[in-house]
């Protein structure tokens, strides 16, 4: 039972990391495109929450070595290179961003700190999706007897992972968009990032598309995996559907119903992605799979862990609670 | 270069790196508190303008830690998969409470910078406390980790296999207590002596303003008390060193031959091939009263370990000679600071006085990463003490050297980065009080 919960746990993590970090990310995205006008909402919107915003990907990490040892050991192996360069501009972009920000004069530096700032968001969310495509692709081999490039790189260096990576992309520059939407202080401001999110949009469909014709193509797992699963299917319909909804709701300026109904959309997605993967962790090149109870460590483990976590959460949920509070109640576009 | 050999260097880079941004974060949110608390008292502006600049500090030290702390997560097992397949379902507990405690940390720290005028001072200044407790909370869960590592427990290793596993026994393992007091009290000693001496250059710079003298004062009281405790915590854990780990004892002295009545050897040059330490200072039976508390107590040589169990002696003899005779001139330092105070001397217009506090500056942090290096070196050639070998934990992926190139690279952009942006900092505050 532990092992379920702690799947749960690490679920909730990862759709809070998807929407919190992927808002974050996402920021630096959006300046790459619309460029300077962007900027000081941006700072002024993330500084306070930015860092707490990372964190999920900590206790994401954390459950999956300490729980899920063996699945740790895959991601950190044949994935190495991926896993490496995503950690590389996880470096760039938090510095850069922290210089910025705190850099006491605003010189030609700013200049540097936000080119560093906006490349390196854009290739953190890609790698990260390069990587988290490899868990569901089934392009990592079930054992070790393969060659260096079999073992080390074409389990991430495919059409199939470079779509996924797009696709989280352009998702992460969606969620900030329409975070910032409630940001901005201008007319003019709203209109750029409106304008920018129904193109980002756009190119979410494209690439959400390659990733079932690139597996289709490649005769990979994925579009095995979610054409049999009903519920999958119907998430990833009402998540394309509400699309007009929002398209509305942008229009209308109604920012806390737009956030929660694209929050909900993001949510639908994830859940999507986790029950197509359920009870599995990795599915292998061969089709065979390593579940969550072939990865977990043991039960004493396990049940450690869970209350660790439990304890993590009455502490953290209402801490986060007060940070949000402080710093967004007052936001309204009106 | 061989992969193992680049995957130890990558490691130790990342983990002395991490270290230093870690330990800042720990002990100066408590500078930064403790200079609002004296606002609060006094009502005088410098202490505010103290507590706004090291607040800076912090976010910019704490926000380089979190993420040279994220890829350290990741690196144990892009490096050491074998050793995380197993160790982790073991020793992750810390890991998992460091988790609640960096996250309480990462938001406290978002109150205290952006709540300066939304929450009472009250509430504000607690936030602050928040963030130093939380910071010295995750640096005693990951100490503790590491400590497993030293001193294994809470499992039973049979046949090959990791059976009857216990975390919690894992996580109060016998090397926790000792090496997170000596590491907490650590991150204040070398904290406060960098903080007093950057004030003290800019003192000598002649930018004679009472907020460099402030500054001084405060992250001196702080860093000559823990520099106090450096030698008691540190008893306490050469103590338990030479109980559980006599090898690592043996390197930290250089001392080949089991003896009684062994003397403490100060200084010198190990010499592998003779057995012998060349130059070195002895003092009588010194090793095994520090040891073991008796003079006449016997002390494991290195003649008694197995040859392939034996840690480089030459590195780790003169990385604890380092740390133990810097730590003992903060002592002194820290001794004449509060004799000066206690005779109300003007020592802080003393030039003198300023310069010898100048040139501390790295050493706390110096002593710090050499202490670290008798922990890590120390323990080879083991990952897991007598469990695991450290050639045995390293990743089958081949070419780590590049991994290493590019982590030497990045590592060495920030540090220069680093600093230039400190010396920013500095220059605002000095166009902010005109001098």
């Amino acid at each position: 039972m532990y092992t379920e919960l702690i799947m749960i746990i690490m679920g909730i993590s990862l759709i809070l990391y998807m929407i919190l970090g992927g808002a974050d990310f996402g920021a630096g995205i959006i300046e790459l495109f619309i460029g300077d006008k962007s900027n000081s909402t941006v700072s002024r919107a993330m500084a306070p929450v930015w860092e707490a915003n990372h964190m999920w990907l900590i206790i994401a990490v954390v459950i999956l070595f300490n729980g899920f040892p063996k699945a740790y050991v895959i991601l950190s192996t044949n994935l190495h290179i991926p896993v490496l360069l995503f950690l590389i501009a996880i470096i760039m972009r938090g510095t850069a961003f922290t210089f910025r920000h705190y850099d006491a004069y605003h010189d030609k530096s700013e200049k540097i700190y936000s080119t560093i700032f906006r490349y390196s968001s854009l290739l953190a969310v890609f790698f990260m999706g390069i990587t988290i495509s490899a868990f569901f692709s089934g392009t990592i081999p079930s054992d070790t007897s393969g060659t260096f490039t079999e073992q080390y790189i074409y389990t991430w260096f495919n059409w199939f992972a470079v779509s996924v990576g797009v696709f989280l992309v352009t998702i992460s520059a969606y969620i900030a968009g329409i975070f910032l939407l409630g940001e901005v202080e201008t007319e003019e401001g709203y209109n750029s990032i409106r304008k920018f999110i129904m193109w980002i949009f756009g190119l979410s469909i494209i690439s959400g598309a390659s990733i079932f014709i690139s597996s289709f193509v490649s005769d990979l797992q994925f579009h095995k995996l979610f054409l049999s699963h009903p519920i999958s299917i119907a998430a990833g319909v009402i998540a394309s559907l509400i699309a007009p909804y929002i398209y509305k709701l942008i229009k209308a300026k109604k920012i806390w119903t737009m956030r929660i109904v694209v929050g909900a959309q993001m949510v639908l997605i994830m859940i999507g992605w986790f029950i197509i993967q359920w009870p599995n962790l990795v599915v292998f090149s061969d089709g065979t799979k390593l579940s969550m109870y072939d990865a977990s460590g043991p039960v004493a483990t396990m049940k450690v862990l869970f209350f660790s976590l439990a304890i993590g959460v009455v502490v953290i949920f209402p801490s986060l609670y007060y940070l949000f509070r402080l710093f967004k109640s007052e936001d309204n576009l009106s | 270069m061989e992969d193992l050999m680049a995957a130890r260097l990558q490691m130790a880079i990342s983990l002395g790196w991490h270290i230093i941004f870690a330990c800042i974060g720990m002990a100066m949110p408590f500078l930064m508190a403790f200079a609002e608390w004296k606002w609060m008292k006094t009502k005088d502006q410098v202490y505010l303008d103290l507590a706004k600049s090291w607040s800076k500090g912090v976010a910019i030290f704490f926000a380089v830690g979190a993420v040279s702390g994220t890829l350290l997560s990741f690196e144990l097992g892009l490096l050491w998969p074998t050793f995380m397949e197993h160790a982790g379902p073991i020793f992750g507990m810390p890991f998992s409470m460091e988790g609640t405690a960096f996250f309480v940390e990462a938001i406290a720290l978002g109150v205290f910078l952006y709540g300066w005028d939304k929450i009472s001072p009250l509430a504000h200044w607690i936030s602050g406390l928040i963030v130093g407790i939380s910071g010295v909370m995750s640096g005693i869960f990951v100490v503790a980790a590491n400590a497993w590592m030293n001193s294994p427990a809470g499992f039973d290793f049979v046949d090959g296999k990791y059976i009857n596993i216990d975390p919690i026994a894992a996580m109060f393992n016998d090397a926790w207590f000792t090496q997170a007091t000596h590491m907490t009290f650590a991150a204040f000693a070398s904290t406060g002596f960098a903080v007093a001496g950057v004030h003290a250059i800019m003192l000598l710079r002649g930018k004679k303003i009472r907020f460099h003298k402030e500054a001084l004062k405060i992250a001196l009281i702080f860093g000559s008390i823990a520099a106090f405790a450096m030698p008691i915590t540190g008893d306490l854990a050469a103590k338990d060193v030479a109980k559980r780990q006599p090898a690592k004892l043996a390197a930290m002295e250089a001392h080949y031959h089991t003896s009684k009545n062994a003397p403490l050897i100060i200084g010198g040059i190990p010499n592998d091939e003779t057995q012998e330490v060349d130059y070195a200072i002895e003092i009588p039976g010194g090793l095994s009263f520090l040891a073991h508390g008796d003079f006449d107590a016997e002390v494991i040589g290195l003649d008694q370990i197995p040859e392939d169990e034996r840690p480089p002696v030459i590195v780790v003899h003169f990385a604890f000679q380092i740390m133990v005779g810097l730590g003992t001139l903060m002592m002194l330092i820290g001794f004449i600071y509060f004799f000066m105070r206690w005779r109300k001397w003007d020592y802080i217009n003393n030039k003198w006085w300023l310069r010898i506090l100048a040139l501390a500056t790295p050493i706390g942090f110096i002593a710090l990463e050499a202490g670290w290096t008798v922990t890590e070196v120390g323990r080879q050639p083991w990952i897991i003490y007598k469990v695991m070998r450290t050639k045995d934990a390293l990743t089958a992926m081949p070419g780590i050297q590049y991994s290493l190139l590019t982590i030497v690279l990045v590592y060495s952009i920030l540090t220069l980065a680093v600093i230039w942006l400190m010396h920013r900092q500095i220059k605002s505050i000095h166009e902010k009080y005109n001098t």
